[in-house]
């Protein structure tokens, strides 16, 4: 059964390549498409699900992390005072410019944190320290947004918003999923650069008592403090991933990119494999007529489907890596991991499959009794 | 002899758009084990037809067919397949072998079918070819044999899983004379020493001698039978060139 469907599949070796494009193509934009989609909505919410924090409490009404709004410092005191809250911090995230050497202009996203806790700051620094951070006008960014912010090395001084900023490290592997990368500091350099006022901050990060129940707490600060949001990092996580793949649209449309290359792909192997069946109709009456049940012939186009899946999938991941690899350096986010792997290949198994089903409709249907007819 | 296959009364029409196009009508005829049966008759005469509900490929509308002390008449389209892979070899006109395998492989395949696999599979395959003279073609592909070793792979094929009932189409069609008697030599074998009943459809006098019993169709019904293979009416004999020019093989 196995070497009919090979050779059946090998015979014609034109159309099992054209077979094999649609599969690498499936396999590539799903892999492509799902990995932006994955790295965008894990980007999207990286600083929170790096945060260390308990909860974060911020202004009611905000729809994502790069939203909030400034709110009063005595918040801050106030969930102090809250039983089972260990530490707060103040956080602030805000678009400001960033002054290159050469005149030009960058919008960035400032985040100013505490260097003590280091919550909500870099998680991947690869030069310099976060200590560091604590001098004044102290700048962390990111290796892959060297070139854009016009930054070679430590120790150069540039201008955020008409205020000085010096580079004392690198991060590595922290993107920003919109066109502004993040550029950490201490809370203090933040109000200076994102024009905060000093009684001001646009979120409290919250560390409870080992413990304690979370829900009481945050029930607890609720009752202390009005016109707040008080959510679990997961939470503030979820909702801000939901605002930019639903609300936006960015992420329906790279989802869209996937199911577009699954159906191209399972149109291009349903035509081949039917194609291929419709060459070896008289063999598949031959071996109905000699006593093959449905099923049998069934399976032969099944492994058929098959094979093209399974050959497919291996150059179409090699292809994929590739282009994950050598997107890297270029700022787009393709994250790869294990359960994509195992996703894709459910998938391109469950196209080809689907793709060889009008051709076993077609042996089913066919007459053993055709083999007399010459 | 034992009884190979037995059809009572056998009806059977086609429907072709609105119209019932009647072909058999009322048939009766036993095969046994140890002898061959030649079905002669003019196109249309239902021979082939009658050979498609003896071998459990078409179903009669009517009738009672028995194989090998089973009967089928009763039995669904979904268990017809069970008793064409238990009892039944095939051998075609045009050989039906499968051009992407070798010889061995299209014996093979048939052992597949009928859940023999692997290296039985494979010495069993050989074995059969070696029984057809063919053991020095079994890794070479239908294209690159002639028209007399695909009919004796094909023969090889029909004896995978050891069938008792071997039902031959027009056998010798595409073969030259020569050729043509060598594989009538090898059913003729099939059925006197090794037991089968063989059933073949036929338009060629010249294997009539090859018979242990001709019966002859016309319109879907016997019109005759013998025991003599030289007992061919004239309209038969005057039907059929005797000695035809060799068939281009396909």
């Amino acid at each position: 059964m196995f070497t009919l469907a090979k050779r059946n599949l090998f015979q014609d070796k034109l159309r099992l390549a054209v077979t094999l494009t649609g599969v690498v193509f499936a396999v590539v934009l799903i892999i492509v498409e799902f990995g932006l989609f994955v790295g965008f909505i894990q980007t999207t919410s990286a600083l929170i699900d790096h945060s260390h924090a308990d909860l974060w409490v911020m202004s009611s009404h905000i729809p994502y992390l790069e939203l909030g709004l400034p709110m009063s410092e005595r918040k801050l005191y106030q969930i102090k005072s809250v039983p089972g809250v260990a530490r707060t911090d103040k956080y602030v995230v805000a678009l400001t410019r960033w002054n290159r050497p050469d005149g030009g202009q960058n919008q960035i996203q400032i985040v100013g944190f505490n260097p003590d806790t280091a919550w909500g700051g870099p998680w991947s620094v690869v030069q310099g320290s976060i200590d560091d951070l604590k001098t004044p006008d102290a700048v962390m960014v990111d290796d892959l947004y060297k070139g854009m912010l016009g930054v070679s090395r430590i120790g150069e001084v540039f201008e955020i918003n008409g205020h000085r900023a010096r580079v004392v490290g690198f991060t590595h592997g922290i993107r920003s999923f919109t066109v502004s990368p993040c550029v950490f500091t201490s809370f203090r350099n933040a109000l200076d650069y994102a024009r905060l006022r000093d009684n001001q901050t646009s979120y409290v990060l919250v560390g409870l008592e080992p413990g304690v129940n979370v829900e009481e707490v945050r029930r607890n600060i609720a009752a202390r403090i009005d016109d707040v949001n008080i959510l679990t990092p997961r939470e503030f996580s979820r909702k801000t991933q939901n605002y930019w793949t639903f609300k936006t649209g960015a992420g329906i449309a790279i989802l869209l990119g996937a199911v577009l290359g699954v159906l191209v792909g399972f149109v291009v192997v349903a035509q081949t494999i039917y194609a291929t069946t419709m060459d070896h109709l008289k063999e598949f009456g031959t071996l109905k007529a000699m006593g093959a049940p449905n099923s049998y012939v069934q399976r032969v186009i099944l492994i058929q489907a098959g094979i093209s899946a399974a050959i497919g999938y291996v150059v179409g991941m090699i292809v994929s890596g590739l282009i994950v690899r050598f997107c890297q350096p270029a700022g787009a986010p393709i994250l790869l991991n294990w359960w994509m792997v195992l996703l894709t290949l459910t998938l391109t198994l469950s196209m080809c499959a689907g793709a060889a089903l009008i051709s076993i409709k077609k042996v089913t249907q066919l007459d053993p009794a055709s083999v007399f007819k010459g | 002899m034992k009884t190979a296959i037995t059809v009572r009364d056998v009806r059977k029409t086609f429907r072709e758009g609105n119209n019932a196009v009647p072909v058999l009508h009322g048939v009766d005829i036993e095969v046994h084990h140890g002898e061959v049966v030649m079905l002669m008759g003019p196109s249309g005469s239902g021979k082939t037809t009658l050979l498609s509900i003896m071998g459990c490929i078409l179903q009669a509308c009517s009738g009672s067919i028995v194989i090998d002390g089973e009967e089928v008449s009763h039995l669904g389209e979904e268990d017809l397949p069970r008793i064409r892979r238990e009892h039944i070899g095939f051998i075609f006109q045009s050989f039906n072998l499968f051009p992407t395998l070798a010889a061995a492989e299209n014996v093979e395949l048939m052992l597949d079918v009928k859940g023999i696999r692997g290296i039985p599979a494979r010495k069993l395959a050989r074995n059969l070819l070696s029984s057809v003279g063919l053991i020095d073609k079994a890794d070479t592909v239908p294209a690159n044999l002639s028209g007399g070793q695909k009919q004796r792979v094909a023969i090889a094929r029909a004896l995978a899983g050891d069938p008792g009932i071997i039902l031959a189409d027009e056998p010798t069609a595409a073969l030259d004379s020569q050729t043509g008697r060598g594989i009538m030599e090898m059913l003729r074998r099939l059925a006197h020493e090794r037991g089968r009943a063989v059933v073949i459809v036929t338009h060629d006098p010249r294997v009539l001698e090859f018979a242990d019993r001709t019966i002859h169709m016309e319109d879907g019904k016997i019109t005759g039978a013998s025991t003599n293979p030289m007992e061919v009416s004239a309209a038969e004999a005057a039907a059929s060139p005797a000695f035809p020019s060799p068939v281009a093989l396909p």
